[in-house]
């Protein structure tokens, strides 16, 4: 009885190896005729999609006054734990003789950002975003540190 | 059908009439050699290449794409970067065998490729125990890897290179049983008979079960042969490194590696022409027209189609199943292909000896 069951066994087995691998074939050649997953970069530019939460670099939105929406509080250069955004800002009186603060530049360095977004979090304005945009290489680190508010930007007035 | 018997003739004529006769027997040695180790090379190449695309096809990737069209000229520049790379001289190792075994491996696996019917009148080595040399000579090789594990002064490469021995050696046995039953319904060795034999119908249909039995058994064994995946245990980048050839470099490690593709290669055109009919046309009796049709396209087209779908199957196993351990490989030959084989061989031996076959 013994021996028939292990005669049995081998038997089994054999079949049912047999099956599980020609499955496994099935499984296979199914994926070998699928659509690939390689992008072909630089040929697939103008089709490639990149996902717009993708933070590829901070940006100052303006508008089309050349506006933006910073008021050179400091809060984002705080937050950065990099040390990638260096503000300078300058104090200004109105006709009113009312002071406020005026933003003169806004540096970033994309070289050693990390891309955290607590600087675009922690804006009271929205003034600063991520864009998707990846294709940053320079040949020197000094064309990394970027200036984002635009020459002669002026912030929008409350009303 | 275009027999290249007619080339051949026009060029021993030529050699003939220019030449004494010794002189143009050694003249077409030579030019046969030279042919012989341009299309292994140019064979070698062909399957590094479609081995990286159909590997990257079952990966959902695309394989190399970016040297030449289509990543064509891939395998080419990997070849010069082969052949200009420095051969490290290792201390403390067995320098002439060292050296010795990717020849022996390359030669034995050259030698196995003569002896390939390529097309009609495109034989090399043909003589009336044909597949018997063909088995001879590729067991050569497994000498070339023992010597290499053990003239590598290194465990590691003489675990792969035992590994490997045992592995072939066992597995040498089901491909000799699974071609022995193809030989008793021949009735030939001589490869070019086995190939006009099957003029009215392909060994695989025409010996049906049996047939069918040693095809998948040969499949399995050859892949073992060749020291492929799913049986690629000499090996193991984990526990081995690169088995026997980890101390090569340069175009001796190429030699190992050129030698292992073209016996995948010898492979699958051993399995064409025993099963598939080699370089003969697809013919079904009774049907002539269709049967002309299939004439119509060259022999050597015929092979290679033959050859191309042997070594995607072949590859096909590698991308699928994964590896088996030293034991399950051994109780694989032992316990379940060599009894399937005998058995096989017996069922054959009934069916030529009753006349079951069409």
């Amino acid at each position: 009885m013994a021996m028939s069951n292990s005669f049995t066994r081998y038997i089994s087995s054999f079949w049912k190896g047999l099956w599980s691998l020609l499955k496994g074939m099935r499984r296979t050649i199914i994926i070998f005729f699928r659509k690939k997953t390689t992008e072909c970069y630089p040929e697939n530019r103008a089709t490639l999609v990149i996902s717009d939460r993708f933070r590829g670099e901070l940006v100052m939105p303006h508008d089309e006054n050349n506006q933006h929406k910073c008021v050179a509080c400091g809060i984002c250069e705080m937050n950065c734990p990099n040390d990638s955004i260096h503000i300078e800002s300058e104090m200004v009186e109105d006709e009113n003789g009312k002071k406020t603060k005026v933003l003169r530049r806004y540096n970033y360095d994309l070289g050693s950002c990390l891309f955290c977004q607590l600087c675009v979090r922690g804006c009271p304005h929205g003034a600063i975003e991520f864009r998707n945009t990846f294709e940053h290489a320079v040949f020197t680190r000094e064309k990394l540190v970027k200036q984002l508010n635009r020459e002669g930007s002026t912030v929008v007035k409350k009303r | 059908m275009f027999d290249f018997a007619v080339v051949t003739e026009w060029v021993d004529g030529l050699l003939r009439s220019w030449l004494p006769e010794s002189w143009a027997v050694l003249a077409e040695f030579f030019l046969i050699g030279l042919c012989l180790l341009l299309a292994y090379a140019v064979i070698a190449l062909v399957l590094i290449l479609a081995e990286r695309k159909v590997c990257a096809y079952f990966q959902c990737r695309l394989g190399p794409n970016r040297v030449g069209p289509w990543g064509l000229t891939q395998s080419v520049a990997d070849m010069f970067k082969m052949l200009i790379k420095e051969l490290i001289q290792v201390r403390h190792v067995d320098n002439f065998l060292f050296n010795l075994a990717p020849y022996i491996v390359i030669i034995s696996s050259v030698l196995a490729f003569g002896c390939i019917p390529y097309a009609k009148g495109l034989e090399i080595i043909d003589f009336n125990v044909g597949i018997f040399f063909l088995l001879a000579v590729s067991s050569i090789g497994i000498v070339g890897i023992l010597l290499a594990g053990w003239s590598s002064n290194n465990k590691y490469s003489l675990i792969g290179a035992m590994r490997s021995g045992a592995q072939m050696i066992s597995y040498e046995l089901s491909i000799g049983l699974s071609i022995l039953t193809m030989v008793v319904f021949s009735g030939s060795m001589q490869l070019s008979t086995i190939v006009e034999s099957q003029a009215d119908g392909w060994f695989l249909f025409r010996g049906h079960i049996p047939a069918f039995i040693a095809f998948i058994v040969y499949l399995i064994a050859g892949t073992a042969e060749t020291n492929r995946g799913p049986f690629d245990l000499p090996e193991a980048d984990s526990e081995l490194t690169a088995g026997y050839h980890t101390e090569y470099s340069g175009m001796h490690f190429g030699f190992f590696y050129l030698a292992e593709f073209l016996n995948m290669f010898i492979v699958a055109s051993v399995a064409a022409t025993l099963f598939l009919g080699g370089w003969m046309p697809l013919h079904i009796p009774g049907w002539e027209g269709f049967n002309a049709a299939m004439d119509w396209i060259p022999s050597i087209f015929w092979f290679i189609g033959k050859v191309a779908v042997m070594i995607f199957i072949i590859m096909w196993f590698k991308w699928t199943f994964p590896r088996l351990r030293i034991d399950q490989l051994l109780r694989l030959e032992w316990k379940y292909l060599l009894p399937l084989n005998l058995c096989n061989l017996l069922l054959m031996v009934i069916v030529v000896v009753f006349n079951l076959h069409f």
